[in-house]
């Protein structure tokens, strides 16, 4: 069963057609990477999914249950996560406070025990840094951990922002150009922590970038969009082949 | 990767933390527990070394704290900027003062003089106007949220001016809330000092509660939601952050600090009020309070309310040595107007040179000395 099914999504905004008809599946451990020219309505499909934009047309199944309608808070505690294209961390607060933050939805206690800071809230506060802990370690932000993160370089930001998505406990991460930006020891450094993401954690990915070698090297599968409009559907090399992202990408021969 | 439990202090390295409790406690330094501590026992010192006129005025900057953590809370912590916080004040003191009221009385009164009673209940009315007044707030943010409420202040006062019943009348005012805890009246010598030095523990223990109460919102999910509304509210939603939810949060609480500081004001300062002292003035104070003293932090707020308030008392003092300034507000330049100005010039002076307040103060002479004699 897939993780995500998108079928026939149409998005416009008075007039302008964002969106239309992208219909696509993410398995199990996948990584679909979504590619097409500025404009081409990448972002916007990212949008749709966590609940900020409401598309006209089609329907969004994630883990079985509809989600277009929902607010995009009910769709995070289902366990979709994402990080954003330009960085929108939590710019006052530390990179430790950033990536507890993204444990928000496991959290059970109220306002009267985080008032008392006694039993639950204790506890579970101290649950989550342990586990926000073994996030800092996997993306090796521990020099970090006490910075805010107005301060850190745009690279670690970029790294917070994951890890906050990461520690959502997501069951799918959407990462909106993780590379843009960095340099090529920066984008090295991503890549093999998003294929660490997906084989160490098994967790499925949607992997919106323009750098195309990194995108042919690491995505399962390829989705191509221009204009809002699903141009092609495939493996990397089937995708590469299409004289129809040709078309897309150089113009017409 | 393991992580353990124990905590084991080890001799000589005060901040090598073995546990996450350690490392996440409230006073995670022994110094910051020495300080606090200190700081407590200074304050309860005081009421036994100072004369009952400074302790009024240093109980009344104490109430003044508790309102300003309110207001920190709703501006500083969450970024929804309020300049209503006065109508919430004023709807505490009212509350309270009615509950307590002489029912036989020429204002309105229920005779509930149970200090237990009347200032929860205090806090909860005005939480519940805060709740009424916060889906405002989720529809507007930044400047238009902040005219919003600034007319709630208007609309507070015209009501409080027109309902004689409640409020006495404009110019004539009525009782604030009487202090009783278990058949024992505060507000009368007794035990453990005069009036003045027994209200000044009372607000003290009060403000203590409070602020730890605060520390703690602050450092828990909620704490954190509120600053992720405050730098991005998108991203805080997308990361499960419920937006609305969280910002009549937000007013709730701190519309209850702002209900039991009310209700406690003028208790501690003279006993009697007037509709009139609910003003925007007062709002005006308690933002200064918050820029002054430190946006987003508690121990920021109490600084900034003790400056602010034992502000006024300087500069009534200015007419011996400044002869210019009148002592007589029919004349200008007289007193308050110089002490209005100074409330605007100290929130640029502030705003420019050091924004992060007193507490920001605080922080430049801490890490100076942290690395005394060595500058780095």
């Amino acid at each position: 069963m897939s993780v995500l099914s998108v079928r026939d999504v149409g998005l416009s905004f008075a007039g302008v057609t964002a969106i239309d008809g992208v219909s696509f599946d993410v398995g199990p451990a996948e990584l679909l990477a979504v590619i097409g020219p500025n404009g081409a309505g990448k972002t916007s499909i990212f949008n749709v999914l966590s609940g900020v934009y409401r598309p006209q047309r089609g329907s969004v199944r994630f883990l079985g249950q509809p989600i277009l309608g929902l607010r995009p808070h009910r769709i995070a505690a289902m366990g979709l996560a994402r990080t954003f294209q330009n960085v929108e961390l939590f710019h006052n607060l530390t990179v430790l406070d950033n990536l507890m933050l993204g444990r928000h939805c496991h959290f059970r206690y109220g306002t009267p025990a985080a008032l008392l800071w006694l039993g639950r809230a204790r506890r579970e506060e101290l649950a989550a840094r342990a586990k926000v802990e073994d996030i800092i370690d996997f993306l090796e932000l521990a020099a970090w951990r006490r910075h805010p993160v107005r301060l850190l370089p745009y690279g670690i930001q970029k790294r917070v922002e994951l890890g906050r998505a990461l520690a959502m406990e997501p069951r799918l991460l959407l990462l909106d150009e993780p590379v843009a930006g960095m340099n090529l020891e920066e984008t090295e450094d991503m890549a093999r922590f998003v294929l660490d993401i997906r084989d160490e954690l098994g967790i499925p990915l949607v992997l919106v970038d323009h750098d195309m070698g990194l995108v042919m090297d690491l995505a399962d599968r390829v989705l191509v969009l221009d204009f809002g409009r699903q141009v092609a559907l495939g493996t990397p090399a089937q995708v590469q082949r299409d004289p129809k992202v040709i078309e897309a990408y150089l113009g017409e021969t | 990767m393991t992580h353990t439990d124990r905590k084991v202090r080890i001799w000589g390295r005060p901040l090598l933390y073995t546990s996450y409790a350690q490392d996440m406690a409230l006073f995670d330094t022994r110094a910051k527990k020495l300080w606090c501590g200190g700081l407590v026992l200074f304050a309860l010192a005081l009421s036994q070394v100072l004369v009952d006129h400074t302790l009024e005025l240093l109980a009344t900057a104490l109430v003044a704290a508790i309102g300003a953590i309110g207001l920190n809370l709703v501006t500083g912590y969450a970024g929804q900027v309020s300049l209503g916080h006065a109508f919430f004040l004023a709807i505490g003191a009212y509350t309270a003062a009615a509950l307590s009221g002489d029912p036989a009385g020429r204002t309105l009164g229920f005779g509930v003089t149970n200090l237990l009673i009347w200032l929860p209940a205090a806090g909860l009315v005005a939480a519940l106007a805060g709740v009424l007044v916060a889906p405002l707030a989720t529809r507007l943010r930044g400047l238009y949220l902040a005219i919003v409420t600034l007319g709630l202040v208007f609309l507070g006062e015209h009501v409080f001016k027109e309902w004689d019943d409640l409020t006495g009348g404009p110019g004539v005012g009525r009782p604030a809330a009487a202090p009783e805890l278990f058949g024992w009246r505060l507000d009368r010598p007794g035990p453990l000092g005069s009036r003045e030095q027994q209200l000044y523990l009372l607000v003290l223990v009060v403000l203590v509660v409070f602020a730890v109460g605060a520390r703690n919102l602050a450092r828990s999910r909620i704490g954190r939601g509120f600053a992720a509304i405050r730098d991005r509210d998108i991203a805080a939603e997308v990361m499960g952050v419920p937006l609305t939810r969280y910002k009549v949060l937000a007013f709730g609480v701190s519309s209850f600090y702002a209900g039991c500081a009310g209700a406690l004001l003028y208790t501690v300062s003279g006993g009697y009020f007037e509709a009139g002292s609910f003003s925007l003035l007062l709002s005006v104070q308690y933002i200064a309070m918050v820029l002054i003293g430190g946006v987003a932090t508690v121990s920021g707020s109490i600084a900034g309310a003790l400056f602010i308030t034992l502000l006024s008392p300087v500069t009534r003092e200015l007419p011996a040595l400044l002869p210019f300034i009148s002592g007589d507000s029919t004349q200008t330049p007289n007193v308050f107007q110089v002490e209005t100005v100074l409330y605007g010039l100290l929130i640029i002076v502030f705003l420019v040179f050091e924004p992060r307040g007193l507490f920001g103060l605080w922080l430049r002479v801490r890490t100076y000395w942290k690395s005394w004699p060595f500058s780095y």
